[in-house]
């Protein structure tokens, strides 16, 4: 039986192991046994379908989408970028939601108890879908760096948690982008679960001043890869796909 | 034609307030329209399947999210009425997560033959750098797990024994207990796919 489409094995080494006790927190949570390589079936291949009809009309604006009195105190940013997969592919109609502390460094959550302030017209949570060209955007304040115990004090760079379907199973990724230009990259702990300076690269978004909007906020051009899939030339048919 | 040209983005761990981003509601922000993922059914031959995440020292994580992805009752993905796909923090009394759905039919494998009803998961949380991915069968189907073409893949079968649920007895709809253990002893089998 023919089974065209199966996604690119996952390049491990570009991903941060389970087991890095320089960031401690992966020591007791991490499998200690191999993983088991499993060959792609129709429950790997298949994957929730999302569109832009699930969002609410201010999901992608997390400058007004929790906000009482106002709008949230911070650097003004709009955040965009394509996602492809590995064939330089649009992955068109694909949910991203986004979550971040504020413009002090703290996030909206019971268990943050960072002494900066909360900004109660800042939520810290939004979504957007791509469009038929894999382009996304959304509107935030940029989220200020905060510390955390880890080697007594260590100081997160400013980033901004994102999560990401694709169209199957297999292409589900979560991860955080960081900004172009901040110090606290290179001395992060959790950055540094990344085996590979060149992977960590591609998790920083860049300033894109062309994408401006003039006198109201700066722009940021953060691009996301999912997985590819294969074509299939001999396999029980003709070739393609 | 085309040929791997890009290189997928790197993982990052969820963090400790992955619930912000992903279950807003339970996070203490305004709940979102369409948030009640963890049920995916509520007609039908309900079940419900609950367990917890455990730590190498044997205690529940309270800050994770598992999601899950299942067939509908005849087999199919993405069938329509049935989106197949939830949600659930790991953070109920005792670290809970549960889901409220009906139990999967037979897909085929690869080579056409029949898998084993199963739920694929898929685990985030604080100190997990790359999310972990594992299957839940179900206990009642023993024939065919014994011929499922993924647990035959498990080397050591009494690894394989750590994706079966337990059907816990009760009054109303069935309870699947199904425990994950991230190190230690029964350390649960999770899949590179
Ligand atoms: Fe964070």
């Amino acid at each position: 039986m023919a089974f065209d489409g199966e996604f690119f094995r996952r390049d491990r080494r570009m991903h941060p192991p389970a087991y890095t006790p320089g960031y401690k927190s992966s020591i007791l949570r991490s499998p200690r046994l191999a993983l088991v390589s499993l060959e792609q079936s129709i429950s790997e291949r298949t994957g929730p379908v999302f569109s832009a009809e699930h969002l609410d009309a201010l999901d992608n604006d997390l400058i007004r989408n929790y906000a009482e009195s106002g709008e949230a105190i911070g650097e003004r940013i709009i955040v965009h970028g394509r996602v492809l997969d590995e064939n330089a592919r649009p992955v068109a109609n694909t949910l991203i939601e986004v979550w971040q502390a504020n413009a002090s460094g703290r996030y909206r959550h019971l268990r943050d108890t960072y002494l900066a302030a909360l900004d109660p017209n800042f939520g810290g949570c939004g979504r957007c879908v791509t469009d038929a060209d894999g382009y996304y955007h959304f509107r935030t304040i940029r989220p200020g760096p905060y510390p955390w115990r880890n080697n007594g004090s260590d100081w997160r760079p400013a980033h901004i948690h994102f999560s990401i379907f694709g169209h199957a199973f297999v292409q589900r990724l979560v991860s955080q982008f960081y900004f172009e230009g901040d110090p606290l990259i290179a001395r992060c702990p959790i950055v540094a679960t990344i085996p590979d300076w060149a992977a960590v690269e591609r998790l920083i978004a860049r300033l894109d001043m062309e994408h401006q909007v003039p006198f109201d906020c700066l722009t940021y051009r953060f691009d996301i890869v999912l997985r590819g899939q294969r074509s299939t030339y001999f396999e029980n048919r003709p070739a393609g796909n | 034609m085309t040929s791997h040209i890009l290189k997928e983005t790197p993982s990052q761990t969820g963090g400790p307030y992955i619930h912000i981003g992903t279950v807003p509601g339970f996070a203490g922000l305004k709940t979102r329209s369409q948030e009640q993922q963890h049920i995916l059914a509520t007609a039908g031959p309900v079940i419900r399947i609950e367990g917890a995440i455990y730590d190498g020292t044997g205690a529940a994580i309270p800050d994770g999210i598992i999601e899950l992805w299942q067939a509908d009752p005849s087999g199919h993905y993405n069938a329509p009425g049935f989106k197949g796909w939830g949600r659930a923090p790991t953070g109920g009394p005792g670290g809970i997560w549960s889901f409220e759905t009906v139990k999967p039919g037979v897909v085929p494998w690869r080579d056409g033959r029949p898998q084993a009803p199963h739920v694929t998961l898929a685990i985030f949380a604080r100190g997990i750098n790359i999310h972990l991915h594992t299957r839940m069968y179900f206990p009642e189907d023993e024939a065919a797990l014994v011929a499922d073409p993924v647990l035959l893949t498990i080397e050591h079968p009494a690894r394989r024994r750590t994706l079966v649920a337990t059907r816990l007895s009760g009054d109303g709809m069935p309870v699947y207990r199904f425990d994950i253990f991230l190190q230690g002893d029964p350390e649960t089998v999770f899949f590179d796919i």
